[in-house]
């Protein structure tokens, strides 16, 4: 058995410890948001957070998860739509969506460590591949979610 | 009458009733799955609550085009209701087909969406806000003359009184719907023509599960499929002994053409699968490569008997007598689709002899044919839920390959729900690939520079011969013909020859099916332009009739790109125009070329007249699409074939581009009225060759073949 710390709940799987993350979520813990891609770390529709760090799930035995903090998307709107969620359906980023949840969790961890990125911040981090071209909005919702992150923050002070 | 519960009604009922008896569904649910409710059909499009809520019912799909909340958009617009209260919901397939197709086409491509229906769906509209209203003068025991309906309250006028849509569905539904009602003039429109958000969108950025490969049944499981990697290839022998002690593992099917492993998790199945041994018998088609198939169109090309697409005036004798003739050769590879989420399928053949099917499909229709196929099922006793789709771009339309082995798969485990899903592998060696073309073209000018005759061969596989085994009417393929069969530029002497030359690769509708021919004819009149010595816009006006479409959009894009003033420095534009799908656009595209010989696209203009616009932002968004689909085809993209299959396999060697490598792109509407066009495929018709003319002023240098990676552009 495996106990694994997924959206802020202790959730015990019985799986091999070889088997990726992803499909310990999507098929064992009902958590279907992160999408199967490529299966090979290329198009990050898989994207969910370990330790706050973007990971491509497909890619990570569910083993080295153990004992880490996984967030997927289900666990970023648990409380209402985030910034960058909110910032996604603003500029109506997805066409097809279906690697618009790795996108979102790229751009949430990219803005976690880098509040206002440049464009070439946004170019190095979201290496995440869509087939129907939203880019020019997933730029566009990054940067508007910067500014929508920085409000509060000039309200706390 | 008295239907479906919509969406958000049976979720309530669902979870009202609790776990076990009903299954927790979340995603889009079909109208077959409702049961009575409260709420009216007024007609098969429209459904009314109580509370004025309104749910409108969408028989196209939806695979990020945005079709459905732009029908909603049209019918709403002549119903006349409160936007904000509009929901939509898909109509089902067992309910189309008991109803004697009452929605029309299911069938969502070719851009088809709005052209093909909005004339029903105003009307559907229209007809249901004259029955509400109808039906509030009868209430009032007055004539409808005196009433009027606006944003979803029906008005007395001489009294002022009101009532509310939802207060009369029920009413209305029994009435006699009429026939003979006005459109709106969409000069007026309120609903349609604006920039709504998106139905779809926010369920999307939840993470919901509204995909196929989404699907959750009780006691589901998981299904991974081996098909011959060698194209006609079918089963010989199958050794699944290690596979079937492995943990999960619960079945192996054999069928003709695959081996599938099901298993209680898909990576256990998958993994399973690999240990499979398989042994394929390829039929001789192993032999085939490139370069049998680059032989077989060559041989197309030199057949002298070939059926004519278009014939105008004489061009062999005008290309006789002309001051300067230019030839040129183009070609072109297949491509796979590769929509984002692989083929997938989940099939559950229940006790009662009901067939359920959940799939992302581009024609709900064409799956419960499939469905029916193989399952031995009349069509009353089956239903396809279609979900939203992770991509489609023609993939999931005519060919059903994905439904007819989830089926057989669920035949081989009768009463268990299994969803099929295929590996990225599976998905990228298993396509029906946009053709293989190679085409030649021969024209001649006159001493002014002038086109005088333009004669083309083309060589390329049939799609139309791959669904219709009769093959299309005459020997002509529409798709492997357009562009030149339809080529509106006036040119006296035209001739079109056609070589289908059909292969072993299957071959399928890719997003603008048949646009390599507007690749190959754009740059090739950019040839012609640069012998003639004139400016390319100039040449291409010239050619155009004063009334063309065509025009009209080439003078946009030239202003919004600021055409005759030089490039931004370091860049270089090249031109296009195509029209297609119903819609006119062309194309500017600037571009810069690195020292190492890498090609930037730095921006894109399109212009684009489709008539009518009924969603702005979606239609700039599918232009955006447009760009970077057809970017990706223009700098990586190729399917290669060796030993009779496919040679790549995932993203690494059919390369998507990158966030870092997309243009600006700045889309003009400039829609004139009279005509409704598409948007899902036109803007994709002169990137290649805008991106391929700029290129040749960039470095001199002609691209007659892509993608770019297989050419050496350093040095300029």
């Amino acid at each position: 058995m495996i106990t694994l710390n997924v959206n802020g709940r202790a959730r015990t799987v019985d799986v091999e410890p070889e088997m990726p993350l992803l499909w310990v979520l999507r098929g064992e813990l009902d958590l279907p948001g992160a999408k199967y891609g490529c299966g090979v770390g290329l198009c990050g529709a898989c994207t969910v957070h370990v330790n706050g760090e973007p990971v491509r799930s497909c890619s990570m035995a569910v083993s080295e998860a153990v004992g880490k903090k996984i967030v997927t998307i289900e666990g970023l709107s648990e409380k209402g739509l985030s910034r960058v969620q909110k910032a996604w359906i603003e500029h109506e980023v997805p066409q097809c969506g279906y690697c618009q949840t790795g996108m979102i969790m790229a751009a949430t961890a990219l803005l976690a460590r880098n509040p206002h990125p440049s464009d070439a911040d946004i170019d190095g981090a979201m290496t995440n591949l869509c087939r129907c071209g939203t880019y020019l909005r997933v730029r566009k919702a990054i940067h508007a979610a910067a500014e929508a992150t920085a409000a509060p923050a000039v309200k706390k002070a | 009458m008295t239907t479906a519960l919509s969406r958000r009604d049976f979720l309530k009922v669902s979870s009202a009733l609790g776990g076990g008896m009903v299954l927790q569904f979340s995603f889009p649910l079909t109208a077959a799955a409702a049961q009575s409710a409260p709420s009216t059909e007024v007609n098969a499009w429209v459904v009314i609550h109580p509370d004025d809520r309104v749910v409108i019912r969408i028989a196209r799909s939806e695979m990020g085009q945005g079709s459905y909340t732009a029908l909603a958009q049209l019918v709403a617009e002549e119903l006349d209701c409160d936007w904000a209260k509009v929901s939509a919901e898909f109509a089902s397939p067992n309910e189309h087909f008991r109803r004697n197709r009452v929605w029309g086409s299911m069938s969502t491509g070719g851009s088809q969406g709005i052209r093909s229906s909005q004339d029903y769906l105003r009307k559907a509209g229209a007809t249901a806000r004259d029955m509400l209203v109808a039906a509030a003068a009868s209430q009032w025991k007055v004539s409808g003359d005196q009433c009027s309906a606006a944003n979803g309250v029906i008005v007395h006028a001489p009294t002022g009184r009101k009532l509310r849509y939802g207060q009369v569905a029920a009413a209305a539904a029994k009435l006699t719907p009429p026939t003979d009602v006005k459109l709106r003039d969409p000069a007026q429109w309120k609903i349609a023509g604006k920039a709504v958000h998106r139905f779809d969108i926010p369920d999307k950025v939840r993470g919901k599960p509204v995909y196929a490969i989404d699907v959750k049944l009780p006691d589901m499981l998981h299904a991974s499929i081996a098909q011959c990697p060698v194209f006609g290839g079918k089963v010989k022998d199958v050794d699944a002994s290690a596979a079937l002690t492995m943990r999960g593992v619960r079945k192996v099917v054999r069928e003709a053409d695959f081996v599938a492993v099901v298993a209680d998790n898909w990576w256990r199945a998958n993994q399973a699968l690999k240990k499979v041994k398989i042994e394929w018998d390829t039929a001789g088609n192993e032999k085939l490569d490139n370069e049998t198939i680059a032989a077989m169109l060559r041989a197309g090309l030199a057949d002298a008997s070939l059926p004519q697409a278009r014939k105008m005036g004489d061009a062999p004798a005008a290309l006789a007598t002309a001051t300067k003739v230019v030839e040129a050769e183009y070609q072109s590879p297949y491509l796979n689709h590769a929509t984002m989420e692989p083929q997938t399928c989940t099939a559950w053949l229940k006790p009662e002899g009901f067939l359920e099917v959940w799939t992302s499909t581009q024609n709900g229709e064409a799956s419960m044919s499939a469905a029916a196929e193989v399952s031995g099922l009349p069509l009353e006793k089956i239903e396809v839920h279609k979900m939203m789709l992770g991509g489609g771009f023609g993939r999931r339309g005519a060919p059903q390959d994905f439904v007819r082995q989830g089926v057989a798969i669920a035949k081989a485990m009768p009463g268990v729900p299994i969803k099929l899903l295929w590996s990225r592998e599976e998905d990228m060696q298993h396509g029906f690939y946009r053709p293989a073309s190679i085409v030649k073209i021969k024209a001649g000018l006159d001493a002014q520079g002038k086109l005088t005759a333009m004669h083309t061969t083309i060589a390329c596989p049939s799609i139309v011969k791959s669904l219709l085994p009769s093959g299309p009417a005459n020997g002509i393929d529409g798709p492997a013909v357009r562009s030149f069969s339809d080529m509106p530029y006036t040119v006296a002497n035209q001739q079109v020859d056609y070589a289908m030359r059909n292969g072993h690769v299957p071959v399928g509708f890719w997003r603008a099916p048949g646009q390599q021919n507007a690749y190959y004819r754009e740059s090739f009149i950019d040839e012609l332009a640069t012998a003639a010595g004139k400016d390319p816009v100039e040449f291409r006006l010239a050619m155009l009739a004063p009334n063309d479409k065509n025009r009209r959009v080439l003078e946009a894009v030239a202003r919004a790109a600021n055409w005759s003033s030089p490039a931004p420095a370091g860049t270089h534009r090249g031109v296009a125009v195509a029209d297609g799908f119903g819609s006119y656009t062309a194309l500017i595209a600037e571009i810069a070329v690195t020292p190492d010989g890498d090609v930037k696209v730095k921006r894109v203009f399109i212009a684009i007249d489709s008539g009518y616009v009924v969603n702005p932002d979606t239609c700039r968004a599918q232009a955006e699409s447009n760009v970077v689909y057809g970017l990706g085809s223009i700098l990586y993209q190729e399917n290669n074939v060796k030993n009779g299959r496919i040679v790549e396999s995932n993203f690494h060697d059919f390369k998507l581009p990158h966030i870092d490598e997309i243009p600006q792109v700045e889309t003009v509407l400039v829609p004139s009225g009279g005509f409704w066009g598409g948007h899902g495929e036109p803007a994709i018709l002169g990137l290649a060759p805008a991106v391929c003319n700029a290129i040749f002023a960039a470095t001199g240098k002609r691209v007659r073949t892509l993608p770019l990676k297989n050419h050496d552009l350093r040095g300029t």
